[in-house]
C-alpha cells in the first residue's frame, strides 16, 4: 500500500498551503486516477508521492515504511516534461543506464530503436524521449509507478501502445499506478479509480 | 532556404484561384479547402512547398572511429498551405518531423540541418533571412516545450518582451495583463519565474507570448498538454477567434478530439510527410478517412477503440 498520511505541504515563500492533511492511499492492483484544475498542485503530488519534495507535515510510506532517504525509491516518477528529466549533455545509453542494468525485452515493447541510443536528448522528438524515461522507470523495478501526464506528447497510435503496454506490464508485475491526465477518455479506460483533488479538500 | 528558387509567387498559383468556390473542398495544388478559406489578395497567407529537411549525422550503428558523416532526410517534400480565416491541424506520429516543419517556418534550423524548399508568406517568397526576421513580426510560434522560457527572468516581462522599439513599454504592459486575465494568470504571476509556475501555467504563458505581437500566422506546436479541458478549449477558442479576425494557424497537436473541434482541415502526418489532407468533417468516421495512417489514427483514440494494429512501427 502507498499511503499519504495527513500530508502538509506549500513551498517555501508561499502564503497558502497546497495540501492540507491530505489522504491518499493505493493498492499495487490499482491504477488511480487523479483530476484537478491545471495548477492545483497535481505535479507537486505525484513528486511528493515519488520522494522528490518532502512534506511539512505527515507522511508518505509504503507499506507502513517511509520512503528510504538513500538508494533506489519503490515508488518511480515519470515528469511531465521528458525534455526535463534527462540530462542535456548524456548520450542515452548513459541516461538509461541510471536505473541499472535496462533488459532487451523493455527496449522493444517500448519501440526504442537501437541507433536512438547513441544520441543527444536533443536529437530526438519528445514522444521518443518519454519512452526513455518510461524505461528507466520501470528498469528500477519500482513497486509504484507515478505517471504526470506521460501520454501528452505521444500521437494517438503511441499512446494506446504505451499505455497498453504500461497496463500489462504493471498488471504482471503487481505494480501500483498513480496517473494524471487530462483526457477524460484516456482516464475512463485505464483507471480503476478516480481521486477529484478538488473535491477532497 | 538552401534552395533559391526564381518561381514567381503568383506563378505557382492558377489564374481564377481566388474564384474558385472553395465550399466544395475541391482539392487544387496539394491542397483542399474548407468553407470558410479565403485567398486575400489571390494568394495563401502561408504556403510550403517541396520542403526537405535533412541533417548531417554520424553512422549511428557502426563503431565511433569508423563512423562517417551521412545525410539523414527527415522531411521529404512536404507541402502545406494556410489560408487567410483556417486553422489547419498537423496530427500525425510522435518522431515524424512535425516540429521540424514549425521550425523551418521560423526560420530556426539546427546547425547541422540542411533545409531545401520554399515558403511564401502573404505572397511573397522567404529566404532563410526574411524568415528571420519574420519572427514576432507576422509569425508567432507557440513553441513546444516549456523550457523555451527564459529561467532567469520573471515571465511578466518575458511575454512583454523588448524588442518593440515602436511601442511603449507601458502599452506591452496593459496588453500583457489583459492577456493574463483571460486565461486566468494572476499578477502575482507575472513577478514569478518559469520554475514556480505549474506545466499548465507555462503553457498558458506561452500562448500569451504568442498572443502579443498582432501575427499574421500563428505556428502553434502543441500548446494544449498540461491544460485542463476548459483551458484547452479557451486556448483553442482563442486560436479560432484569431484565424476568424484573419489570421492563419498551424496548430500541430496530439490531442485529435480537441483539434478536431476548431480546425478546419487537418493533415495528417507521417514519416515526414503529409499523407491525408483532409476535411475534419471526414474524421466522423474513418471509412471517409483515405490514408491507412488516419484510419490507425482514428482507431487508437481511446474514446474510439484504443487499437494498437495497424499503425506505423512505433
Amino acid at each position: 500500500m502507498l499511503e499519504a498520511r495527513g500530508v502538509s505541504f506549500k513551498y517555501p515563500g508561499a502564503k497558502r498551503l497546497l495540501y492540507e492533511g491530505f489522504d491518499l492511499a493505493v493498492g499495487t492492483d490499482e491504477r488511480v486516477a487523479l483530476t484537478a484544475p491545471s495548477g492545483f498542485g497535481k505535479t507537486t503530488l505525484c513528486r511528493m508521492l515519488a520522494g522528490y519534495e518532502r512534506p511539512q507535515a505527515g507522511n508518505v510510506l509504503v507499506d507502513g515504511e517511509p520512503l528510504p532517504r538513500r538508494g533506489t525509491c519503490p515508488v518511480q516518477l515519470i515528469l511531465q516534461h521528458p525534455e526535463k528529466a534527462v540530462d542535456p549533455r548524456m548520450r542515452m545509453r548513459d541516461t538509461l543506464a541510471e536505473a541499472g542494468e535496462v533488459p532487451q525485452r523493455l527496449l522493444d515493447d517500448l519501440g526504442i530503436q537501437k541507433r536512438w541510443l547513441g544520441r543527444f536528448p536533443h536529437e530526438l522528438s519528445g514522444g521518443e524521449l518519454q519512452r526513455f524515461c518510461i524505461a528507466r522507470a520501470l528498469a528500477a523495478h519500482p513497486r509504484y509507478l507515478v505517471a504526470d501526464e506521460i501520454s501528452t506528447m505521444l500521437d494517438a497510435v503511441t499512446q494506446a501502445q504505451i499505455w497498453r503496454f504500461l497496463v500489462s506490464e504493471t498488471q504482471a508485475c503487481g505494480i501500483g499506478v498513480v496517473f494524471v491526465s487530462h483526457s477524460p477518455a484516456l482516464t475512463e479506460r485505464i483507471a480503476t479509480r478516480v481521486v477529484d483533488l478538488a473535491r477532497t479538500e | 532556404m538552401g534552395e533559391a528558387s526564381k518561381t514567381n509567387p503568383l506563378s505557382a498559383i492558377p489564374v481564377g484561384h481566388a474564384t474558385i468556390k472553395h465550399e466544395d473542398m475541391q482539392a487544387h495544388h496539394h491542397h483542399t479547402h474548407a468553407p470558410v478559406s479565403r485567398h486575400e489578395h489571390g494568394h495563401h497567407v502561408l504556403q510550403v512547398e517541396d520542403l526537405s529537411v535533412g541533417f548531417r549525422m554520424y553512422e549511428e550503428d557502426v563503431p565511433y572511429f569508423r563512423a562517417k558523416q551521412r545525410e539523414t532526410e527527415v522531411i521529404d517534400r512536404l507541402n502545406i498551405s494556410v489560408h487567410v480565416g483556417e486553422i489547419v491541424a498537423v496530427v500525425g506520429a510522435s518522431g515524424s518531423g512535425k516540429t521540424l516543419v514549425a521550425d523551418a517556418v521560423l526560420g530556426l534550423f539546427e546547425p547541422n540541418a540542411t533545409v531545401h524548399g520554399r515558403i511564401w508568406f502573404d505572397g511573397e517568397l522567404q529566404d532563410a533571412d526574411s524568415l528571420q526576421k519574420l519572427r514576432g513580426h507576422g509569425i508567432s510560434l507557440v513553441p513546444q516545450s516549456v523550457n523555451s522560457l527564459d529561467p532567469l527572468m520573471k515571465v511578466g516581462r518575458q511575454v512583454e518582451g523588448f524588442a518593440h522599439p515602436d511601442e511603449s513599454h507601458a502599452v506591452r504592459r496593459r496588453r500583457r495583463e489583459k492577456l493574463f486575465a483571460r486565461y486566468g494568470l494572476s499578477e502575482a504571476v507575472a513577478g514569478m519565474y518559469p520554475f514556480e509556475l505549474s506545466g499548465g501555467m507555462a503553457r498558458r504563458v506561452l500562448v500569451c507570448c504568442a498572443l502579443m505581437d498582432d501575427p499574421r500566422v500563428i505556428v502553434a506546436d502543441e500548446p494544449t498538454p498540461g491544460l485542463d479541458l476548459e483551458l484547452a478549449v479557451r486556448a483553442l477558442g482563442d486560436l479560432r477567434t484569431f484565424a476568424d479576425e484573419g489570421g492563419g494557424v498551424l496548430l500541430i497537436t496530439h490531442d485529435i478530439e480537441l483539434a478536431l473541434q476548431v480546425a478546419d482541415r487537418v493533415a495528417v502526418f507521417e514519416n515526414g510527410t503529409v499523407v491525408e489532407e483532409t476535411a475534419v468533417a471526414n474524421f466522423a468516421s474513418p471509412d471517409l478517412l483515405e490514408h491507412p495512417f488516419s484510419r490507425a489514427l482514428w482507431h487508437a483514440l481511446p474514446e474510439h477503440d484504443f487499437q494498437t494494429g495497424g499503425g506505423s512501427p512505433c
